[in-house]
């Protein structure tokens, strides 16, 4: 017999449980998680107008125009506003508590923002306006999803 | 023009409980009871009801009908969204009488929020163990859901906390809302938290997602509230004082949304109820202003979406609504503008909203436990959320 375990997963401190990344993408929103898996940030650009759109949708809001470009991110951003969560509304979250959730904006994408956690920071340092920086949190084999820590 | 030509001429509710214990009555009991209260209190029967003015969540109007044994259903129309559509309800009923598509609308709402349907974990999702009211997975839900943001509380302390950081709101001011509802629930048969609220009992509770705490949410609970609308003409031959619908709007920026569950709205507008539009709509088509508002029914699934809703409605200048509620403005009976005169959601039963409409039309009969005196206009409006979001301007 082999040995068929993964290796523990290292992921950031603070990030909430894998189960909640079970994705469900379409043909507009897969080649974000695609280009995540490889870790990379991108955000989709209207090639007509130059509007950025986040999540990816069918049709630009500005221009109604379908054309995009996926624009790779630095993945540098600020805090827009944020939660701290002190209670599990499902068991899964029992572990997880305390954990903050953040709304990132995307300066270098027009200002769109990220629903995404600050990982690796005391829960209380988080405040609005705090630049922040992107975290790969490799949640499966094939999945990840963008956090953010406290930019240095 | 809508304005005045419908009127809300009965209203009626199943007694309150708290989530599940209404059991072994089923909801479809529940709603029965409150409509048949509600046709009651008119002076009306189940063979006058032919419409139906809903908003989601509630329970099939098709069911209710063959239940009931309503001989003709001529309208069925319910508003999209969520709670957003509590007051609206009632305008859908008064559009459908004034075009002439059916006389007796019925709206209601009921909800029993039994084993797993909890509304606390909606956007949870199968994994994360949501229940039955979790919305289904999909492809805007990854953008969101797997950062543990999953239910509507959590999503509008976001907004609370944008809120404080422009404005500088306040914990306190959060709550002088919970404790000025709780007092008003006080004297009240109805209400399911009759103990009074101090502001050390607030700040001893446990803070559920910050900057929100166990106060600043509503109740859970299971219940029924049926209102029935008719034409001004047949109202004026009814059991009761009609209380005229002045005025009614729906909907909302379309960049507002799907607002909470995207977080993506315009920053000029994110830290607002999303109802801006439709309070500026509202008031002109009632030829009123803020100024004329004698009482409002504004609903409080959470403390903060109160304050926002002060400023949309013109009650409060934008970002004054802290400083406004610190002063005593929203107590009744001393203060300048009596807000959630029944206990609201946060303190009298959460019927997702159509409670607000009951205490409205009874406010406006002169008829209400905490009666403002003199009341003439009432502000009612449906839940902070996602598009449609709606109110109600009622006069006597
Ligand atoms: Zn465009």
């Amino acid at each position: 017999m082999t040995d068929t375990q993964p290796a523990p997963r290292s992921r950031p401190g603070g990030a909430p449980p894998a189960e909640l990344a079970v994705l469900t993408p379409d043909s507009w929103t897969e080649p974000f998680w695609i280009a995540a898996a490889e870790h990379r940030l991108v955000v989709p650009r209207c090639t007509n107008c130059g509007t950025f759109r986040m999540p990816p949708s069918p049709f630009c809001y500005v221009c109604q125009a379908q054309g995009i470009d996926w624009v790779e991110q630095t993945g540098d951003g600020r805090v827009y506003s944020y939660t701290v969560i002190h209670h599990a509304v499902v068991p899964l979250m029992r572990d997880a508590l305390p954990y903050v959730v953040v709304v990132v904006e995307l300066p270098d994408a027009g200002g769109v923002r990220l629903v995404s956690n600050l990982v690796d920071c005391e829960p209380s340092s988080v405040e609005v306006g705090m630049p922040v920086r992107l975290v790969w949190d490799d949640v499966a084999d094939d999945v990840a999803v963008p956090r953010f820590t406290a930019a240095r | 023009m809508l304005k005045d030509r419908a009127a809300i001429v009965g209203v009626g509710a199943s007694q309150y409980y708290k989530r599940g214990q209404s059991l072994p009555q089923t909801n479809l009991e529940l709603v029965g009871k409150a409509i048949l209260g509600a046709l009651d209190d008119a002076g009306l029967t189940v063979r006058d009801v032919d419409g139906f003015g809903l908003y989601s969540f509630g329970l099939d109007p098709a069911l209710v009908a063959q239940t009931l044994g309503i001989p003709e259903v001529r309208f069925s129309g319910m508003l999209t969204g969520g709670g957003g559509g509590a007051a609206g309800s009632v305008g859908l009923a008064a559009a459908a009488i004034a075009s002439g598509m059916a006389d007796v609308v019925v709206s209601y709402m009921t909800l029993q929020q039994a084993g797993l349907r909890r509304f606390g974990a909606s956007f949870a999702g199968s994994a994360g163990g949501g229940g039955q009211y979790s919305a289904p997975p999909s492809p805007e839900g990854d953008f969101v859901r797997p950062a543990g943001l999953l239910g509507p509380g959590q999503m509008f302390s976001i907004l609370a906390r944008r809120h404080m950081h422009l404005y500088g709101t306040t914990r306190e001011h959060l709550a002088e809302v919970a404790i000025s509802t709780r007092n008003n629930a006080i004297p009240r048969p109805s209400a399911l938290m009759r103990a009074p609220l101090t502001l050390d009992d607030y700040f001893d509770a446990r803070m559920i997602s910050d900057p929100l705490c166990l106060y600043d949410y509503c109740l859970e609970c299971d219940g029924a509230v049926a209102v029935v609308t008719t034409s001004a003409e047949r109202a004026r031959d009814l059991r009761q004082k009609p209380v005229y619908v002045l005025a009614t709007a729906n909907g909302g920026n379309g960049r507002w949304g799907q607002a909470i569950t995207w977080m993506n709205m315009d920053d000029e507008y994110f830290a607002s109820s999303g109802h801006r539009p439709v309070a500026q709509r509202l008031y002109e088509m009632a030829g009123v202003g803020p100024a004329d508002v004698d009482v409002a029914e504004l609903y409080d699934h959470f403390t903060p979406m109160v304050l926002m809703q002060l400023e949309d409605y013109g009650l409060c200048p934008i970002g004054e609504s802290g400083p406004f509620v610190e002063a005593g403005s929203i107590r009744f009976p001393t203060g300048s503008m009596p807000v959630n005169t029944h206990g609201g959601n946060l303190s009298e039963a959460y019927i997702i909203g159509m409670t607000h409409v009951k205490e409205a039309v009874e406010q406006l009969r002169g008829t209400a436990v905490n009666q403002v005196a003199d009341a003439e206009i009432a502000l009612v409006t449906g839940g902070p959320a996602s598009i449609p979001v709606s109110s109600l301007l009622l006069r006597r």
